[in-house]
């Protein structure tokens, strides 16, 4: 549906010798039909400038874009389509609602700025306008001010708008950034069953790690203008492939060491601490520096040291601190030089100091090249 | 033993409570004074002169006034001219706008600069400078540019077109600035939402921008009539001449006759304060009904300028033509002017006898040393002490509960719908026969000038204020500082940046000003502007241009100063 080949944007940029920014830097991604596809990243990495060059709101300054297999932006073919000529949809992180017109001229609007002999006859015009209206569960406010409609009405009635066009793609810019927390979670899946139910192909942008995963059926993680993984959330979340994947979407323990064997998809590796063994998909030869990702909520605890010694996997520890979080409850345990964090079932909570055996579970863990 | 102590350790706390106390309503009472003292009563007098004789309410004043003049043509003449100067004024200065801040239109620190032209070319010397250029005798537009391409007609700047076109000119920066200011404000996720949705550029402005900006407009509309209709400069040196007469020529000139005719000119002043504030009602209703319109702004991502393409070249035209007609004509003719010996039109001849006598002519007479001294006196003395007047009138408004501090905002506002020879007027009547011994006196134009300029003051003592958080004076409070040193260390230290515009804004605009003091000074008394006044009714042109090109320098000066403090002059202009 939509193709991007080796995008770069870049602006002006301070005094120095560089000059330039590469806000996009060789971004090449495809979303296919009907998914939901998540630019992720912490600001200023290039998302959002990402999706402004699909929406032609900004030129970039070379690479390709295409979308169902009409090209919208080619630096080599010399094209550019207008960004009012490309017929895709777009919710802005503000709304951007024209607090001049109600919500069914809001909504109207598109149709009305169609060229004449696409535009659409009075009676299709507002069947179309109250159809997308219902979907959105608008159709009850349509003669409603737009100013006096609330955030999550807003949300949705810049979706209304978006969609009013039946649009190829729709693009979204932190949509749900400007809604208090409760509402977002609500908006979260409500955006999700729309997008299912009307079968839209979806680029969403966000900042927001969890309304990434949540929502999207695949994730490109960017940092500083380039992407650093894709895939399905499940699988950027379980397998990050590089310490800032790991570090940006969720949290995780971090530990160095040197790979010491290996036996197919089996490493050993050896830290200051301790060993551990994991499985990973990455590959590592035997004295790689590594550094082994651990989530707080997969690891285990028990108090008491285990009898037979450290194992693999099993380390002594002993708790320092411990916060109850509602649903889970946090402890920092002291593990030889380090610190490590372990995230608990609320059923289970250790004061401090008590001598504790920590489990690293073999297939949690992943395993990441050293540096950066 | 223990009660013992607290007490002595209490007792001189207390005391430094109550002298804090004190200090605090000595000086917010004689400031509230001041301002209202300022407001109120010259307005009071006017209306007391007006429509009260010999104890009786009457409109005998205005029937003798309108008897005399002929009412339907006057006001004819000023709607005409506000009308026509308003319809010029904001179609440049919104055009403008829109090209400097959304589009990728070249040059625009050009029209940044040309927007300062109105706070550093007083009015007398514009209008005088298009004189030069465009009188049907003299003008050297007209000998050299529209009588060839006309075929020898000249366009004549003695009539309501001219002045139209002057006046327009000069306020069109004040638009442009207000524009300037709405059109960067307004998120422009707003615009690109349209353009998303399929709409070209016109669609986009037209449905979009202009409803959008509305409010903004409105605002520029109502400002620039009221200016126009209280405008003295224009109607006086381009209305008279063709004997078209508007209000302030018409309140200015009963003044001047022997005797000055006082009823009549209060019941025109009265006549004019009326319509003003008719106007500033009706926008202040319709402002209401636009506030709904108010955006909050997304994240501040830059908008992409619009590109222009092929219109990129008009838009290049105009802003250039508009640089050329607004700074470098009037400029240069000055400056010209100010080289020669006797003024006559640019030759071959002229141009090769150009002198600098002008300037030392001017320079060496008292007249001209006194009146520098007494415009420096005036600007330097009415900014500083407008702009501690504001201050602490603002914190009063912006920071107590004071019952009624509304009504201080309200009266230090009250000048603003007052033209400029209105409260000439007003004040002239407060104190002609006042035992209070100003007339005559610098003081009774520094009055003035406190008055006129108290709004500007409070407005940006005010928005300085409201930026710094309450809790730096409530931590000063709390470390121990009682009100006077918190007012005195944090805050007013904290307020220099906008204060100090503000005093630079009312030094420029005291030393300009004219349609106050015209009425109030007195032979002796003069200050630049009258020096200017009084050199054009005697003809002596080069003088005129050399004392304008001074004042233009000094002005630059400030404005560059000002600039250089970060302070955005003008914007905030009325």
């Amino acid at each position: 549906m939509l193709t991007i080949t080796q995008l770069v944007k870049t602006f002006a940029g301070g005094r120095g010798e560089r000059g330039r920014v590469r806000a996009v830097d060789d971004v090449s991604f495809e979303v296919e039909d009907g998914e939901l596809f998540t630019l992720l990243g912490p600001s200023g990495c290039g998302k959002t400038t990402t999706l402004r060059s699909i929406a032609g709101l900004e030129t970039p300054d070379s690479g390709e874009i295409r979308v169902a297999d009409r090209v919208l932006f080619s630096s080599m073919q010399r094209v550019r389509v207008p960004a009012n000529e490309r017929g895709l949809g777009m919710v802005f992180q503000s709304y951007a609602i024209w607090p001049h017109m109600n919500v069914y001229k809001n909504v109207a609007f598109p149709l009305q700025v169609l060229p004449r002999r696409r535009r659409p006859g009075r009676k299709e015009l507002r069947e179309r306008v109250e159809r997308v209206l219902a979907a959105v569960q608008l159709d009850q406010l349509a003669s409603r001010e737009a100013t006096d409609l609330s955030g999550g009405q807003q949300q949705r009635l810049a979706l209304a708008r978006a969609l009013v066009m039946e649009p190829p793609l729709l693009l979204l810019d932190e949509p749900l950034s400007n809604l208090d927390a409760k509402l977002r979670e609500d908006m979260r899946f409500e955006l999700k069953r729309l997008q299912r139910e009307l079968g839209i192909t979806g680029v969403y942008v966000t900042h927001d790690q969890v309304e990434a995963l949540a929502m999207s059926n695949r994730v490109a993680v960017m940092r500083a203008g380039k992407i650093e993984q894709i895939g399905r959330p499940r699988e950027v979340y379980e397998a990050p492939k590089s310490r800032f994947v790991a570090d940006f979407i969720g949290t995780s323990n971090f530990i160095d060491g040197v790979v010491a064997a290996r036996e197919d998809g089996l490493y050993r590796v050896q830290t200051p601490d301790g060993e551990l063994r994991l499985r990973s998909d990455l590959d590592f030869a035997v004295g790689d520096a590594v550094v082994v990702a651990a989530r707080p909520e997969h690891l285990t605890i028990e108090a008491g040291r285990s009898s037979n010694g450290p194992l693999p996997n099993r380390w002594r520890g002993r708790v320092e601190a411990r916060a109850f979080l509602g649903e889970s409850v946090d402890h920092v345990i002291s593990v030889g030089s380090r610190e490590i964090r372990a995230r608990c079932n609320p059923s289970i909570s250790i004061p401090a100091p008590t001598e504790v055996t920590v489990t690293f579970p073999e297939e949690a863990c992943s395993l990441i090249p050293a540096g950066e | 033993m223990a009660t013992v102590a607290a007490e002595t350790r209490a007792s001189p706390y207390a005391d430094r409570l109550r002298r804090v106390f004190s200090a605090r309503t000595l000086i917010v009472g004689v400031v509230l004074a001041a301002v209202a003292y300022l407001a109120v009563v010259p307005l009071g007098f006017l209306l007391w002169q007006t429509f009260v004789s010999s104890g009786h309410l009457t409109l005998e004043r205005f029937r003798d006034a309108y008897g005399k003049v002929g009412l339907s043509e006057m006001a004819l003449n000023s709607l005409a001219f506000a009308v026509g100067s308003t319809l010029i004024a904001v179609t440049l200065g919104t055009t403008l706008a829109y090209l400097i801040v959304r589009t990728d239109v070249p040059f625009k620190p050009l029209m940044m600069a040309a927007s300062l032209v109105p706070l550093i070319i007083p009015g007398v010397l514009h209008t005088i400078a298009w004189i030069f250029l465009a009188s049907p005798q003299i003008g050297i537009l007209n000998q050299n540019v529209i009588g060839p391409l006309t075929g020898g007609r000249a366009f004549d700047i003695f009539s309501i077109p001219g002045m139209v076109m002057v006046e327009g000119l000069h306020l069109a920066p004040l638009v442009f600035l207000l524009m300037v200011a709405s059109f960067r404000s307004m998120d422009p996720s707003l615009e690109e939402s349209a353009i998303m949705s399929g709409a070209r550029l016109p669609t986009v402005i037209r449905r979009v921008t202009i409803p959008l900006s509305r409010p903004a407009l409105y605002a520029s509309i109502l400002i620039i009539v009221v200016r126009a209709l209280e405008s003295f400069e224009v109607p006086a040196l381009l209305g008279l001449p063709g004997g078209v007469w508007v209000f302030t020529s018409r309140i200015w000139r009963v003044l001047k006759d022997k005797p000055p005719d006082y009823g009549a000119a209060g019941a025109l002043a009265m006549s004019l304060l009326i319509i003003t504030s008719l106007l500033v009602f009706w926008h202040s209703r319709l402002a209401k009904r636009g506030r709904a319109y108010q955006t909050v702004s997304g994240k501040g991502f830059r908008p992409r300028p619009v590109e222009l393409g092929i219109w990129r070249w008009p838009a290049t035209f105009l802003i250039v033509t508009y640089f050329v007609v607004a700074v470098v004509l009037p400029l240069s003719v000055l400056a010209y002017a100010s080289t020669q010996l006797f003024y006559s039109p640019p030759s071959r001849y002229t141009l090769s006898h150009m002198t600098l006598d002008a300037y030392r002519n001017v320079i060496h007479t008292d007249l001209f040393a006194s009146s520098v001294k007494n415009s420096i006196i005036l600007g330097l003395g009415s900014a500083t002490t407008v702009m501690l007047l504001a201050a602490v009138a603002s914190w009063v408004v912006v920071r107590t509960q004071l019952p009624g501090r509304w009504l201080i905002d309200d009266l230090a506002f009250l000048p603003l719908i007052v033209p400029g020879l209105v409260l000439g007027v007003a004040i002239l009547f407060v104190y002609l026969r006042s035992p209070i011994p100003v007339y005559g006196t610098l003081w009774i134009l520094f009055l003035a000038y406190l008055t006129r300029y108290i709004p500007y003051g409070m407005r940006y003592a005010s928005t300085s204020m409201f930026q710094i958080g309450r809790e730096l004076e409530e931590s000063a409070m709390t470390s121990g500082a009682g009100w006077f040193q918190s007012f005195r260390r944090i805050l007013l230290p904290l307020l220099v940046p906008g204060l100090l515009a503000g005093w630079i804004y009312i030094v420029i605009v005291s030393v300009r000003e004219l349609s106050s003091t015209i009425i109030l000074y007195s032979p002796g008394k003069q200050v630049l502007s009258i020096v200017i006044w009084e050199q054009w009714q005697n003809g002596e042109f080069p003088e005129l241009a050399a004392v304008g090109m001074m004042m233009v320098g000094a002005l630059v000066l400030l404005v560059a100063v000002a600039y250089k403090l970060g302070a955005k002059i003008g914007v905030r202009e009325g």
